[in-house]
Formats: structure tokens, C-alpha cells, sequence
């Protein structure tokens, strides 16, 4: 009783609008999402959806297993394992940052620290380890941040997602916040993240298929054939916001935190395919 | 005669009426600051659109070349804009849980 008043009053204080503790169940939200793709594209097999536009187009993704046979973001994943293992100016490593020395740990992030009551990406992590280490944080869209990312990535490969929501009424507000971001209609052209990716995936916006939202995050992070080379999470989100005449947020920004919070908990149990390819 | 007389009042309301539409430098800075206040509650809510900077842009290079008829048109284009994404973020504020999946 006590957990849901508190679960109320952090969420209307949080969203600043009278949404009761019955809107915010997690669980319910990821039940619906999977029961939503999973009917809505019944013959896509389930740990396929990771593997986003390709697992919509039958012609794309004869295209993809031709790329694949020698990986653009390969040379990510080199440049990220030698900067794992090349110490910081202090003689620590990436490794002493994470848990099991930062490797096969992928599918745990987002997660939601309760010390600093914030979500963590593993972006933001990799940079708080740098700033507690002495070093300058790296750009949260450029290469360097996506090949650490790519390398991480590459180490958890099949894992299945394992976000948590703790008992903790900041983390549901954070997930409530990430929710919201995600079916919001922004930029002039009035679309939300669902607009292209729950309503639309597999349809063209010109050239492009739209990619399911179910384990979208998965992937990440990306060698983009548009963007000729990577692209981190923040990138895409970055990307997103510019693409429907939104002006893109800094990255780090609690929206971007949330946001892929709640999409990374929606695609509970799939397995992480990252760093990924897209057209 | 008739015809010069003509022709100089002529001139003259069309001088007028001319210095009457022109816009100036006040203008330009007054139309400039109520769009640079409404994009500011845009940047609040987290959804300024790019249009609107790039007509803020606008406006500031048209004023900076004393252009300022045209400056006043794009700072008043680029109010019209941030109130609209204010509009937007009010409004999906309420309309947002209607998109999600159940």
C-alpha cells in the first residue's frame, strides 16, 4: 500500500501530471509490446526482431547477409578492444570500471543507479569511468565512443537483455519519463519515436524500412551505410529528432537516458546482436 | 501644370504610404525579442524545431544587413514557430498515453 502511494505521488510529481500507479506497470507495458510485434509480425521469429529492417524485408536482409560477410563495424570493434586495454594516464583501465571487467555485461545496461537516483547507459557509464579516472569524457556521438561501445557490445553477444526497475520510486518515475519521451509527437513534422516505430515498422520512408521498436536497442552500436561509418545510441536518438525537424538533445540528457531505459526493458530476454549494420 | 501637380502628389502618397510599411531597426528588435522569448519556452519544454532556429538565423542576418522588413517577416515567422512546438508539447502532455501500447 505504502509502495504505491509513494509510486503515485513520484510519478505525478515526476510527470507533473495525475497519472495513477495503475499506468505505470512495467510489466504490463513489456507484456503488451512483445504481444503486440510478435502478433502484428507473427512470422518473424522472436530473437529476429533484434535484428531490425532486416527481419521486416526479405530483400534487405538478402542484402545484409552479403554485407556481413565482411562487417563494416568490424574495425570498430579492433579500435574498441585496444582502447579497453590501453591504461588511462593513472595506469587503470576500462575494465576496472565495470563489473567482470566490462566484458559480456552489454544486456545489464541501462541501468538505474539509486545512489544518484539517474539511469546510466552504458555511454554514460564508459564516460563517468573516464571522468573518475582522470580523462576528458569522449563525444557521446563520435567514433571513439562507438567503438568502446562496439567492443562491449561484441564481448555480449546473445545475451538476453536483463534490465531492472528497482524498488525504488525514482526508477519507475525515470521509466515513466522514458515511456512518455517515446510516444511524445515532437518536431515539425509532429511525429514521436512510435509514429515510425510502432505504427509503421516495415513500411518505406523513401529508401528506408522502418525498423521494429521491439529490441531496437539491441543492435547498438551501428555502422551506418547513410552515415558512412558508426553511430552510438545517442547518435541515432540524436538523429531521430533531427529527421522529424526536432532540434536533437545534448548528449547524456535524462530524455536519452530514459528513453532507452524503457526501450531496452521492453526487449527483456532478446539477445544482444550488437554492434549492428543498417542501411 | 495640372500634370506636375498630379505626378507630386503622387510621389508623395506613395512616399508616404512607403515610410509608413518599411519596417526599422526598432521594429526588426522588438519582433526579434518576442521570437527569441517564445523559442526560449520552446528550448524549456525540450522541443524547439530546427525550423525555428533557422529562422531566427534568418532574421538576425537580415537585420545585421539593415534589411529589416525582411528580418521583422522572418522574426515573426520564427515566433510563430516556437509558439507552435509550445502548443505541441502542451497538448501532447494530455495526448501521449493514447499512443501506447496496451
Amino acid at each position: 500500500m505504502l509502495r504505491k502511494f509513494c509510486i503515485a505521488i513520484a510519478v505525478v510529481v515526476g510527470a507533473a501530471q495525475p497519472l495513477s500507479a495503475a499506468d505505470v506497470n512495467p510489466q504490463a507495458d513489456a507484456k503488451a509490446f512483445k504481444e503486440y510485434f510478435t502478433k502484428r509480425f507473427s512470422k518473424v521469429p522472436l530473437n529476429d526482431f533484434v535484428n531490425g529492417p532486416y527481419s521486416m524485408d526479405e530483400g534487405l536482409r538478402k542484402q545484409w547477409k552479403a554485407i556481413d560477410e565482411f562487417p563494416p563495424y568490424e574495425f570498430a570493434i579492433e579500435q574498441g578492444k585496444q582502447m579497453f586495454a590501453t591504461p588511462f594516464k593513472n595506469g587503470k583501465t576500462y575494465a576496472d570500471c565495470f563489473p567482470d571487467k566490462g566484458i559480456g555485461v552489454r544486456q545489464n545496461y541501462p541501468y538505474f543507479d539509486t545512489k544518484s537516483g539517474q539511469v546510466i547507459t552504458l555511454e554514460v557509464a564508459i564516460n563517468q569511468c573516464r571522468e573518475a579516472n582522470g580523462e576528458k569524457p569522449l563525444d557521446y556521438t563520435k567514433d571513439d565512443m562507438a567503438a568502446v561501445t562496439a567492443y562491449m557490445a561484441f564481448t555480449s553477444r546473445g545475451k538476453p537483455f536483463d534490465i531492472k526497475i528497482p524498488d525504488d520510486p525514482r526508477a519507475l518515475a525515470a521509466y515513466n519519463n522514458g515511456k512518455q519521451y517515446f510516444y511524445t509527437r515532437r518536431g515539425q513534422l509532429n511525429f514521436s519515436c512510435a509514429s515510425c516505430h510502432v505504427q509503421s515498422p516495415g513500411d518505406h520512408i523513401r529508401t528506408e524500412v522502418l525498423a521494429p521498436a521491439y529490441g531496437i536497442t539491441a543492435a547498438l552500436p551501428i555502422y551506418r551505410s547513410a552515415w558512412g561509418g558508426m553511430g552510438t545510441t545517442t547518435r541515432r536518438l540524436r538523429t531521430c529528432n533531427s529527421q522529424v525537424r526536432g532540434v536533437p538533445l545534448p548528449g547524456g540528457d535524462e530524455n536519452y537516458r530514459d528513453v532507452e531505459y524503457f526501450l531496452s526493458y521492453m526487449a527483456n530476454g532478446l539477445p544482444i546482436s550488437g554492434p549492428g549494420a543498417r542501411p | 501644370m495640372r500634370n506636375l501637380i498630379r505626378l507630386t502628389v503622387a510621389l508623395a502618397v506613395g512616399g508616404f504610404a512607403t515610410a509608413a510599411l518599411a519596417a526599422s531597426a526598432d521594429d526588426f528588435k522588438a519582433a526579434y525579442a518576442k521570437a527569441e522569448a517564445a523559442s526560449k519556452q520552446a528550448h524549456a519544454h525540450k522541443n524547439e524545431w530546427t525550423t525555428t532556429l533557422g529562422a531566427l538565423k534568418a532574421a538576425k542576418a537580415a537585420g545585421d544587413a539593415g534589411k529589416f522588413d525582411e528580418a521583422v517577416k522572418h522574426a515573426q515567422e520564427a515566433e510563430a514557430l516556437a509558439n507552435a512546438s509550445v502548443a505541441q508539447s502542451e497538448e501532447q502532455k494530455k495526448l501521449w498515453p493514447d499512443a501506447v501500447v496496451r
